[in-house]
């Protein structure tokens, strides 16, 4: 039974991470996502001295707070000139710095395990359950995922027309009267949201493995936006759940597993895929010279 | 007055310490085809971004039909330059069209088969009509430019601006684009077009406006495209060959 | 005043701040060419992908040397080089999605190497962990003696091919047009950020390594258009900002140095963001301020004017 927690809880995050990632990659903000997921580190702190425990919505409001507060500095260096990879690295270590400070400051009244924080611990989703009225109704991190997702989901689906013309055509789209800052920041609120529901699972730095790596698959598989959403969640959670069954086999980390196992699928993708593979584009090529060679000698 | 299609009263922009824009004023008549001319850095794209509020303005105002630009926003389209785009995206020539009506749809509609059939149309109008599933990376400098048209088309609306659309396209497409722009004009509409090249602007334009910086002159393009304002436009670096009627322009390099 | 001086006088913490100083310098200089060539988050990228490098380094030699963890590093790095620019160079995916992946998918490999190795019980695997997450607190004359030759030998190097890494950073297809060898010196200074960002790890930890390449490079832009001044100002902020990182944690309770580290470049960051002459914020109000009234000036001219002759 607990391993359908866990691999439920790896693929409810992998869904999530997936649809909101495509947007990340097509518009180049991959880092952004790698940012948020380090930077949010200050938040849960904060959030944890003020609430006083490890699990509670507080800390998950604060992180997601911290989230778009990263996006919102980030955009006032670009405004101010700063290259916009620049700027994502400045604010994020400084952030992230902030956060190992307050934790080493206040070591004493933080029970917050930090390598559990960065790379999460999804074996003991299981043990960590929601109970409303004495009735244990499933692991937290099952229905904090789960909730994200549909937010996720929700809103993109709702917005769908505006999220996709803002990544498509930014400055069309402010003639037209969208408000595109709105839509960034609602992405990134969503991005902020998925990643700080996915720690438990597979910690701050996988997260961008997650939000990243499938959509990035998928990309090289399909000329159609929604085609990619879709295709990322199936690569995602085929990553999951293969990730889990391969970690159980080494004895080793369940998450690292998940993405080298989307790393993997990437690298398969990057070079087999029908469209735009690697490998099969070259051997088109050579098929296509030897063609043309063949014709030339008929002629 | 109230109802010309665009009325600008003292526009100014500047970037850091140079004024980009210095004052511009004019009004627009309705159903006219305007060709806006200049040398580079004479802030013609940079009129048309502070008219759509797309950057900020030093002062100045501008009126859409007699209202601010953001009630408005539905009777303008625009033609951006092609670079703005990333054309790496997972969709196609239809997809784009289509995006056309999205300011149209308001927040939660989405777009439907009377969308579609109105894409399919406008597609047809720029000839691109076999072309509607085609990923739009796949396709050429003037398939594209031709695409970026259709969707201005889709957006119907009586006020358009054009930013260089005839930069990079071959002849065919060149000609294309400018028997649509007369179609417009003849449904009475109103084109505002960033030229780049002074050899077809009597050809293709029935008003000219010259820019540097501010507004040299602006008219009837047989009354005001002349020696004297091309030459203060230019700045005097400018060569006229005048062969039978046609006058043919040389610029030097700057 | 004189505990401070009292605190220099430790021949620890003598040590301890040379080597953060050197860390920053050799960061900061190299971090400038980075910047230039739209590279900033490529040390983010390379101190992550160091993990399964280190962990293959252990696995192989079964020892915690610290010189065999170099090595190791460094080969991760330079295939996580390689594929980042295979990635970017052989489909429509673009650089930051490519950095980002390279960046968790060896960092996802590390963690599952790392946590066979934990769990294979070849005990005492402390040493790899101080590896990754920075220790500088611990760092002995030995170690600094190595990073005060490697950090002479790259800023020796940039030095020697300034001119070289000038043109490249700024026009590479011109290089390359006039004979440059553009590929061989792409990867040396891919090279040279490794070995930056392995060195450095020691010291700061995996994430604030990335810091101190991108930091001091962004806050010395803004003081100069010449890149020589550039590359001079960044290795100084480097340098500062670890000689008063140590200095603060050593003098404060238990506060780790990289973290204040990165926190003093920040500052020199944002110092420099709003108050650099012509380039900070500051200045770019003040200069639009007075456009603007200039404007306002000739257009109240031009209206008397026109009073005037209407009358």
């Amino acid at each position: 039974m607990s391993t359908f927690w866990i691999i439920l809880t790896g693929c409810l995050v992998a869904s999530a991470c997936g649809i909101v990632g495509c947007f990340l990659v097509l518009r180049k903000m991959a880092m952004v996502g790698d940012a948020i997921s380090h930077s949010v580190l200050p938040g849960i702190v904060i959030a944890f001295l003020i609430s006083g425990s490890r699990d509670s919505l507080f800390m998950l409001l604060g992180a997601a707070v911290i989230g778009l507060i990263t996006v919102f500095l980030i955009q006032l260096f670009h405004q101010s000139g700063v290259q916009s990879d620049a700027s994502i690295g400045v604010v994020f270590t400084a952030l992230f710095a902030v956060g190992v400070v307050l934790v080493s400051v206040y070591t004493r009244d933080i029970d917050l395990d930090l390598d559990c924080v960065l790379y999460g611990e999804i074996a003991y989703v299981p043990w960590n359950t929601l109970q409303i009225a004495g009735v244990d109704i499933g692991p937290k991190a099952v229905w904090g995922v789960g909730l994200a997702l549909l937010l996720c989901v929700g809103v993109i689906a709702v917005f769908y027309k505006q999220f996709k013309i803002c990544s498509f055509d930014p400055v069309m789209a402010a003639a037209v009267g969208i408000p595109v800052a709105l839509f960034h920041y609602l992405l990134m609120g969503l991005v902020s949201v998925s990643t700080v529901a996915s720690f438990e699972s597979v910690g701050a730095i996988l997260v961008v493995g997650m939000l990243v790596v499938p959509p990035a698959s998928a990309y090289l598989l399909t000329e159609k936006l929604s085609r990619m959403m879709v295709y990322s969640v199936i690569i995602g959670c085929s990553s999951s759940i293969s990730g889990y069954y391969v970690a159980r086999l080494l004895d080793a980390s369940i998450a690292g597993s998940m993405i080298s196992v989307a790393g993997g699928i990437f690298l398969v993708v990057l070079l087999f895929s029908p469209s735009h593979g690697v490998l099969l584009r070259k051997w088109k090529q050579k098929r296509q010279l030897q063609e043309q060679a063949s014709n030339a000698t008929i002629v | 007055m109230c109802t010309d299609p665009l009325t600008i009263d003292n526009l100014s922009v500047a970037y850091q310490k140079k004024p980009v824009l210095r004052n511009v004023s004019f009004s627009v008549s309705e159903g006219k085809l305007i060709g806006i001319v200049g040398p580079n850095g004479a802030g013609k794209s940079t009129l048309i971004k502070a008219a759509l509020g797309l950057l900020p303005r030093l002062s100045g105002d501008v009126s859409v039909y007699g209202k601010g630009y953001r009630e408005q926003r539905k009777l303008v389209g625009y033609v951006p330059q092609r670079e703005s785009v990333d054309w790496d995206f997972p969709t196609n020539a239809l997809d784009v069209v289509m995006m056309g009506r999205y300011g149209h749809l308001g927040w939660f509609r989405r777009p439907g088969s009377a969308e579609r059939t109105n894409a399919m149309e406008c597609l047809a109008k720029v000839g691109m009509a076999d072309f509607a599933d085609r990923q739009i990376s796949q396709l050429s400098g003037g398939q594209q430019q031709r695409i970026f048209l259709a969707r201005a088309l889709a957006q119907d609306a009586k006020l358009y601006f054009m930013d260089e659309p005839f930069v990079g396209v071959d002849a065919a497409t060149e000609k294309a684009i400018i028997t649509l722009l007369n179609e417009l004009k003849m449904q009475g509409k109103t084109v505002l077009v960033v030229h780049h090249d002074l050899a077809t602007v009597e050809e293709y334009f029935d008003w000219v406006m010259l820019l540097n910086v501010e507004l040299i002159a602006f008219g009837p393009t047989e009354q005001t495209f002349t020696t004297e304002n091309l030459q203060q436009t230019y700045g005097g670096r400018l060569a006229l060959l005048n062969r039978d009627a046609a006058a043919s322009v040389i610029t030097s390099g700057r | 005043m004189l505990e401070w001086m009292s605190l220099l006088k430790d021949p620890n913490v003598q040590w301890i701040v040379l080597g953060s100083m050197l860390l920053g310098l050799s960061s900061g200089v190299i971090g400038s060419f980075a910047y230039l060539r739209k590279q900033s988050l490529m040390g983010d990228a390379l101190s992550h992908a160091a993990l399964p490098g280190v962990c293959i380094a252990f696995m192989l030699s079964g020892t915690k040397s610290i010189l065999l963890f170099l090595i190791g590093a460094a080969a991760a790095g330079v295939v996580a080089t390689f594929g980042i620019g295979f990635i970017t160079r052989n489909t429509r995916i673009k650089q930051d999605s490519a950095l980002a992946i390279v960046l968790t998918v060896f960092f996802g490999l590390g963690i599952v190497l790392l946590t066979k190795i934990q769990h294979s019980g070849n005990g005492n695997q402390s040493g790899l962990d101080k590896f990754l997450f920075g220790q500088a607190a611990s760092m002995i004359r030995s170690d600094v003696i190595t990073m005060a030759i490697i950090s002479i030998v790259l800023v020796g190097i940039c030095t020697l091919l300034f001119k070289e890494f000038k043109l490249l950073s700024f026009d590479a297809g011109f290089a390359r047009g006039i004979g440059y060898p553009v590929a061989f010196m792409d990867q040396l200074i891919m090279f040279l950020m490794v070995v930056a960002v392995v060195v450095g790890i020691q010291a700061v930890g995996v994430v604030l390594m990335a810091a101190l390449l991108i930091t001091p490079a962004v806050s010395a832009r803004y003081w100069t258009e010449r890149l020589g001044v550039m590359v001079v100002l960044a290795g100084m902020f480097g340098a500062f900002s670890g000689f008063a990182g140590t200095f603060i944690s050593a003098s404060g309770n238990n506060l780790p140095t990289g973290p204040l580290t990165v926190l003093v470049a920040t500052a020199l960051f944002v110092i420099s963001v709003i108050g650099a002459p012509r380039r900070g914020v500051l200045s770019k109000w003040l200069l639009r301020v007075s456009v603007r009234s200039q404007v306002r000036r000739e257009q109240a001219v031009l209206q008397f004017r026109g009073e005037e002759q209407s009358q």
